[in-house]
């Protein structure tokens, strides 16, 4: 059971949320887009219900909410440094189940891997999360394969439906926001059991796919653009950059910024050296990290099939078919070893 | 046989090798069409024609082999087309008034293109819409970005997208796909200061590489459009040469009305002895000076703000 609201009504409940909370959401850019004439769907603080894109997938994820894309820590000058302010208000964020089940991949890496990460925690400990619900699965999404079609640690979720919106509400505390002047009825349903896009990790994947010949392929179709990373809601890599300011070079800031393993520079070494230097073997690196290495450590695949790494690779790189080729390139790998 | 050559021409005939026989021109405004139209040139070529085509060097299409007799009923025909394009006709039914103004042609542009900054048949049809019919002999022409796959500098009037790149430097993540973009495909506009990328505005030609090749939209393009006009290419006989440029960042409305009066310009100034009246208007430039035609093309112009406008420009190509 849920609630049944107008587009306007849910609009201004949004809007009154946001007077408390910064709401991120999918949203759209217009004229954003990387093409002339062409927009963007990527997040970005709303103030109204009415600006959230509810009909097509964001280009890249929620995570930038959580994780600033560049994050300045401290200042420094001289004996001293500050620490970066940080704006002390509560964070709300629409996104979708994969997205939601891929908050537990980074409290995984930020909070569980070692030492709490401080500028994380501090953003995590202040956060909400309303689910928009998916009617349908868009073209490139494997989610119920990856088993993260699902997610029950919502503040509340929405779904639309020929133009009206069904919220289901989990916090008490928001309750009231929705039920005013509105009956309970039945909703539909929050999440999809199906995708088109299926795929399939062999159960004897280990890491000797590696020398398997499928990843030559990559060496000439990738152009370690980086997109797949960036697009990625469970890429929690960053670099650190230590700046000492132009005007003054004894006052610098030390930020981090996302980085990723496809882009040049990810894998260099001091004294020169680079231990991937092929797209091909970076492709490699971070498929088996997405449904390998960090399951073995964690107990599930990073990976949460939002298919965002298909949508946004301009040579057209499908992760979902990488992922299926893995039973083939296993069966290459044990056959060379005979 | 009597035929009027004169207002055969301006008709969008042409007084072919083969005496009797004429070739219809058809204007197709930024070189864009829907397949309709193309039925029915066929159905001319096959009627009225030798059966054949040929696709013009100003994008539009040459229909050979119609006799002279036939020109009225062709013209009839050619009316949806003509409709179908938006072209200015005083009289329908009779065909094209005026050959003298050059179809205006245009690279494919935004609507296939990815590096095309802006939708190049629209611009181009809009162009049409202000322009035709004339009979001076003016060569406009439209590219989607300096790539310049148009070769608009063969023009009279050679119209350039451009994009001003907007950077959100939070959104940097130092991948230098732009920096990288910009030094091998473009001007090495871009260096790096502090792990972020840094724009030379003068050396920066508004391509859009940076945007295009930025992961993260860190780099954007400018809401507002913007174009670089260039001036006088020309081919044929006697000094063919370059078009060179006269504004940089210049809008849509500023190149219309810099058309336009040069419409007026050209009307002043030409040499009425010239042979078929026609005479381009790079020799005319010649003529008068290049001061006094900027002093006529800017006539009520309101450029933007950021536009750079050459205040002298000389032509170098090759004279015979």
């Amino acid at each position: 059971m849920g609630y049944k609201l107008t587009p306007e009504a849910f609009s201004r409940i949004v809007a009154g949320l946001s007077e408390r909370y910064r709401v991120f959401a999918p949203k759209r850019y217009e004229l954003g887009g990387h093409f002339s004439d062409t927009d963007i769907i990527r997040y970005g603080e709303i103030s109204a219900g009415s600006e959230i894109i509810f009909g097509e997938k964001s280009a890249q994820s929620f995570k930038e909410a959580l994780l600033p894309i560049t994050q300045v820590l401290f200042y420094f000058t001289e004996k001293e440094m500050k620490e970066s302010d940080f704006e002390q208000k509560d964070v709300l964020v629409f996104l979708r189940s994969c997205d939601l089940n891929a908050v537990k991949r980074l409290d995984t890496i930020y909070l569980r891997n070692g030492e709490e990460d401080y500028y994380y925690k501090r953003v995590r400990d202040r956060i909400r999360f309303a689910l928009i619900g998916c009617p349908e699965p868009f073209e490139s999404c494997f989610c119920v394969d990856m088993g993260t079609n699902r997610a029950n640690n919502y503040d509340f979720g929405v779904v639309e439906q020929d133009g009206t919106y069904f919220v289901d509400c989990k916090a008490k505390d928001l309750a009231d926001l929705f039920s005013a002047g509105t009956q309970e009825v039945q909703i539909p349903p929050l999440f999809v059991s199906k995708t088109k896009t299926r795929v399939n990790i062999p159960e004897e994947l280990d890491a000797s796919v590696a020398t398997a010949s499928m990843w030559e392929e990559y060496d000439g179709r990738c152009i370690n653009c980086g997109r797949c990373n960036f697009s990625c809601p469970t890429c929690t890599c960053y670099t650190m950059q230590d700046i000492f300011y132009q005007e003054n070079g004894r006052v610098g800031e030390r930020r981090r910024v996302w980085a990723s393993c496809m882009v040049d520079g990810f894998s260099d070494v001091a004294g020169g050296g680079s231990y991937r230097p092929k797209n091909g073997q970076r492709m490699r690196f971070k498929t088996l990290h997405k449904v390998l290495d960090y399951r073995a450590r964690f107990g599930e695949n990073m990976c949460v099939g939002c298919g965002r790494c298909d949508d946004v690779c301009p040579e057209y790189i499908s992760f979902s078919r990488i992922i299926n080729r893995l039973s083939e390139a296993m069966e290459e790998v044990r056959n060379a070893d005979k | 046989m009597d035929i009027n050559t004169k207002k055969l021409k301006k008709n969008a005939f042409r007084v072919t090798k083969r005496r009797g026989l004429t070739a219809s021109r058809v204007r197709v405004p930024g070189g864009h069409l829907k397949t309709e139209y193309m039925d029915i040139i066929r159905r001319i070529a096959d009627e009225y024609g030798d059966g054949t085509v040929h696709i013009t060097a100003r994008q539009g299409f040459e229909i050979p082999g119609i006799r002279f007799e036939d020109m009225q009923i062709v013209n009839e025909l050619l009316q949806p087309v003509i409709d179908g394009m938006r072209i200015n006709q005083p009289e329908p039914g009779k065909g094209y008034s005026s050959s003298g103004t050059r179809n205006i042609a245009a690279c494919v542009g935004n609507r296939v293109c990815p590096f095309a900054c802006y939708d190049t048949t629209a611009f181009a049809q809009r162009i049409e819409k202000a322009v035709f019919p004339n009979d001076l002999h003016f060569k406009i022409a439209l590219t989607g970005c300096p790539n310049d796959c148009q070769k608009v500098r063969m023009h009279d009037f050679g119209i350039m997208g451009m994009t001003l790149p907007q950077y959100e430097r939070d959104r940097c993540v130092t991948c230098r796909a732009c920096i990288n973009f910009c030094k091998k495909k473009s001007v090495e506009a871009l260096k790096e200061i502090n792990y972020r990328p840094s724009r030379n505005e003068e050396k920066c030609i508004g391509c859009g590489e940076c945007v295009l090749n930025c992961p993260m939209s860190a780099w954007t393009r400018s809401k507002e459009k913007y174009y670089r006009l260039t001036l006088f290419g020309r081919t044929g006989k006697r000094n063919p040469r370059l078009g060179e440029d006269f504004i940089k960042w210049i809008d849509e409305d500023s190149i219309v009305k810099i058309i336009l009066n040069t419409y007026e310009y050209v009307e002043k100034y030409i040499d009425r002895g010239a042979p078929g009246g026609k005479e381009h208007i790079g020799y005319i430039v010649d003529r008068t000076g290049f001061e006094e035609y900027k002093a006529w093309a800017l006539k009520g112009v309101e450029l933007p703000a950021i536009a750079e406008v050459n205040q002298t420009v000389y032509w170098g190509g090759v004279k015979y």
